[in-house]
């Protein structure tokens, strides 16, 4: 893996994740796990359920600590960042299973998108949120826990995006959504891209994942197995057969 | 009629006491879903450093300490300054280790630490009645109490005082959790600690928040306790302690309105049972009323109807 100091390196690269070993307990989760994300990149993480997507996740926002190996971001070494400051620093997750906050109101759950901007105006914020969901500016006074699945999967988007983050990293947001839906939050994935956003894309809808991605890792059982453009996994036959449902 | 007034009055005065108590309760189960059982004994040193802070001296361990004598409403606040500290020490040495241990564990270290505050508290006080001072400024020149008249009902100035003072602690409290920053973190942190954390929110310091609040709450209700029952004593939070937790169960765990609600409908139960059915029974109305709310609603009079998980 390339050294950190090195200015070409750390420009271009907003996200180095070199050989990080994490465990639970006695349960060997993640065995080396590396990985690099550049500037205005989409950069997706395939892998079957289990295979330690979500925990290489939790581990670069700072939700769980590994043993060993290294994260850099932005230039500077955040292995053993705690998650509250994480976001402080521009990193941004949108969690499997979106975890909105059901018992406050989707205007709160996106004030608390920006906690880590105590003290800014956040006016600006959201509106540009509420364009981008038009729905969330509908229902910005009911309960997050009232919302459909699709509406819930939107507002944890922005409350991601809330933070205003460098890196946004959205953690299965197809997950229990009708296809028709799944099209839309990728549109607005792309969208957001479009703008300038780096992502890191963890889904298991592999297909749909990649279209729209310019790189892709696969993972499995804790470890990378493939990296490549997303278009040349989209056409390795592997990758067909064991993730895009080829027969 | 006078009589009911009457009574209901002093329901209201007591249960004041409980809710203040059970938004400890209320608010660190909410968060961490922990019973702090050591509420009680935080309510209890609420009122031995209330009393500490009003006499010139007092023996403490044994020895006799100089103190400042101050006034009552000066002193309660030192009260509950200290006692909020002890909030913050008791969490970080008892719970915090076992944040991630099952429940069962912080469980029993909190009745581990109930009983050591109780020990702790007879060693230093003495295990006989301390004497709380008359606080003064309800006592009329001849040492009764003053009061004012409603129809034929005598209201103190006292009671009033101690409902005035809990409704406005409520309400800056509601204030503080529903508008303010660190009030919106800690009910973000009470649905969620990793997506808060994710936010920016620093769980272990709004659990800590949490505890300086409660515990802080306990003392004013011990300063207030000592005040109207004029004694102080290392025993005096165990049943105090239990009531105020039913009375959070009562409003529905978790829930900051249910803790006043659930402990002023408590207060005046137990009045009026005590009154016009026996006041042998005066702690049993209690128990009876959490056994028929664990049967017949289990979530509370202000039990949440959203699910907790969406």
């Amino acid at each position: 893996m390339a050294e950190v100091g090195d200015s070409s390196m750390s420009e271009a690269a907003l996200l180095l994740v070199d050989d990080i070993h994490v465990y639970y307990g006695n349960i060997h989760a993640l065995k080396g796990v590396s990985l690099e994300i550049k500037r205005g990149e989409i950069v997706t993480l395939i892998g079957a359920n289990g295979a330690g997507k979500s925990t290489t996740l939790n581990s670069i926002s700072g939700l769980v600590r590994p043993r060993s190996g290294a994260i850099h971001y932005d230039g500077r070494d955040i292995t053993n960042v705690p998650a509250h400051k994480t976001v402080t620093l521009g990193l941004s997750q949108s969690p499997e299973g979106r975890k909105i906050f059901p018992r406050m109101s989707v205007r709160e759950n996106l004030e608390m998108g920006a906690f880590s901007r105590s003290g800014q105006n956040l006016k600006d914020d959201f509106e540009r949120t509420y364009d981008l969901f038009p729905v969330l500016r509908e229902r910005r006074n009911q309960p997050g826990g009232t919302l459909s699945g699709g509406e819930q999967q939107m507002l944890a988007m922005g409350r991601a995006l809330m933070a205003q983050p460098k890196l946004l990293m959205l953690d299965e947001p197809s997950m229990g959504l009708a296809p028709m839906l799944v099209e839309k939050i990728f549109e607005i994935i792309q969208e957001i891209n479009d703008q300038g956003m780096t992502i890191l894309l963890v889904e298991q809808n592999a297909n749909v994942a990649l279209e729209i991605s310019h790189r892709g890792y696969v993972m499995e059982t804790g470890t990378i197995v493939l990296t490549a453009d997303s278009q040349a996994l989209l056409s390795n036959p592997q990758v067909q057969e064991a993730y895009l449902g080829a027969a | 009629m006078d009589y009911l007034i009457q009574q209901l009055l002093n329901g209201l005065m007591l249960g004041s006491l409980y809710a203040l108590i059970a938004v400890g309760y209320t608010m660190v189960y909410g968060i961490i879903e922990l019973i702090n059982f050591a509420f009680g004994e935080l309510f209890m040193f609420g009122a031995f450093i209330s009393i500490a802070m009003m006499v010139d001296s007092m023996a403490i361990f044994g020895q006799q300490v100089n103190f400042p004598g101050l006034h009552f409403l000066l002193a309660v606040p030192i009260a509950m300054a200290v006692v909020a500290g002890m909030g913050v020490a008791i969490d970080r040495i008892a719970y915090r280790p076992l944040r991630n241990a099952p429940r069962l564990a912080a469980l029993i270290s909190a009745i581990g630490m109930s009983i050591l505050l109780q020990n702790v508290a007879q060693a230093m006080f003495g295990s006989s009645q301390v004497f709380f001072p008359d606080i003064g400024m309800f006592t009329s020149d001849n040492g009764l109490p003053k009061y004012i008249t409603v129809s034929n009902a005598q209201i103190t100035y006292l009671q009033i005082f101690v409902v005035a003072v809990t409704v406005a602690a409520m309400l800056i409290l509601n204030f503080f959790v529903q508008r303010t920053r660190i009030g919106r973190a800690m009910r973000a942190a009470a649905q969620d600690k990793s997506t808060s954390a994710l936010m920016g929110v620093n769980v272990n310091r709004v659990i800590a928040i949490t505890f300086i609040i409660g515990s802080a709450m306990g003392a004013l209700a011990g300063g207030m306790y000592g005040a109207i029952y004029h004694f102080a004593k290392p025993d005096m939070g165990f049943i105090p302690g239990l009531k105020a937790f039913i009375a959070a169960v009562l409003g529905g765990i978790g829930n900051i309105p249910g803790a006043f609600l659930g402990g002023i409908t408590l207060g005046v139960i137990e009045s009026l049972g005590s009154a016009y059915i026996s006041s042998e029974y005066r702690d049993a109305f209690a128990f009876v009323i959490l056994i028929l709310l664990l049967i017949f609603k289990p979530s509370g009079l202000l039990g949440s109807h959203i699910s907790e998980k969406a």
